[in-house]
């Protein structure tokens, strides 16, 4: 799994590429604490080139987001893959997530 | 796929991309069209993140993994360890209608509800002195 940052005014864009299993969901969940930690709650996750994610990765997904909304934020999921979409789905998390097809339009959500 | 497959590696979280990469090879050997790989290399990291997690937890062990195609259109995984057995009874399937409530799940619930739902069969062996065998069952659909 690969970790892109990218720091806008306001929104912190975090691209993820590769796997995301329980070998490297820590790595995840850190890389979002740490913006959480910053007071960068605001946080547009591009999964454009995520070719896996596990129930390890979801757990992540929902804590970091249920952290980021009690700073006042929270996570906006953007360009879902097809695989990450389905596991999404699988696990009826869809409607948990504000769900954007380009980080343009996930990032101005905010 | 005429010969089983077999692959013996460490119980441990970093060999998970090399189980997906065996299982993934094995399942378009077999003829299992794209979805079907994914449902099986998804239930198999699952079943094997379980195993290192919470079978084997602080204690290192092998995970043994063979796959076969036992008649004509079917792909068999068989998954065995060495760790604590448990009884899949016991682990209360999440209720996805809910989302909310899945947060407070562990992650062994939501991963052995994803290993039910992707897999045509999922059966549970514990066997003193033999070790935990999991048997999973993926029926081919028209590749």
């Amino acid at each position: 799994m690969n970790l892109e940052t990218r720091e806008l005014k306001h929104v912190s864009v975090v691209k993820v590429s590769g796997r995301v299993d329980s070998s490297t969901a820590p790595e995840l969940e850190k890389a979002l604490q740490s913006l959480l930690d910053s007071e960068r709650s605001r946080i547009v996750l591009d999964f454009q080139d995520t070719e896996y994610m596990s129930s390890a990765g979801l757990r992540v997904l929902v804590a970091m987001h249920k952290a980021a909304k009690k700073s006042g934020g929270g996570l906006c999921l953007a360009q879902l893959s097809t695989r990450v979409k389905e596991v999404l789905d699988l696990a009826g998390l869809m409607p948990v997530f504000d769900v954007y097809t380009d980080v343009v339009e996930a990032v101005g959500s905010f | 796929m005429e010969q089983p497959r077999r692959l013996v590696v460490p119980g441990r979280f970093d060999r998970l991309t090399e189980i997906a990469t065996f299982i993934t090879q094995a399942a378009h050997t077999a003829g299992l069209n794209d979805d079907d790989v994914f449902h099986v290399e998804m239930a198999v990291d699952e079943a094997c993140s379980n195993i290192i997690e919470h079978a084997y937890a602080a204690q290192s062990g092998e995970i043994d993994l063979t796959c076969r195609c036992p008649v004509t259109g079917q792909f068999e995984v068989v998954i065995r360890d060495f760790g604590e057995p448990f009884d899949p009874e016991e682990i209360p399937p999440p209720d996805v209608s809910l989302p909310a409530d899945l947060d407070a799940l562990n992650e062994g619930g939501l991963g052995l509800y994803f290993m039910r739902k992707l897999m045509d069969e999922v059966r549970f062996e514990f066997v003193p002195g033999q070790g935990n065998r999991l048997t999973m069952l993926k029926r081919s659909k028209a590749a």
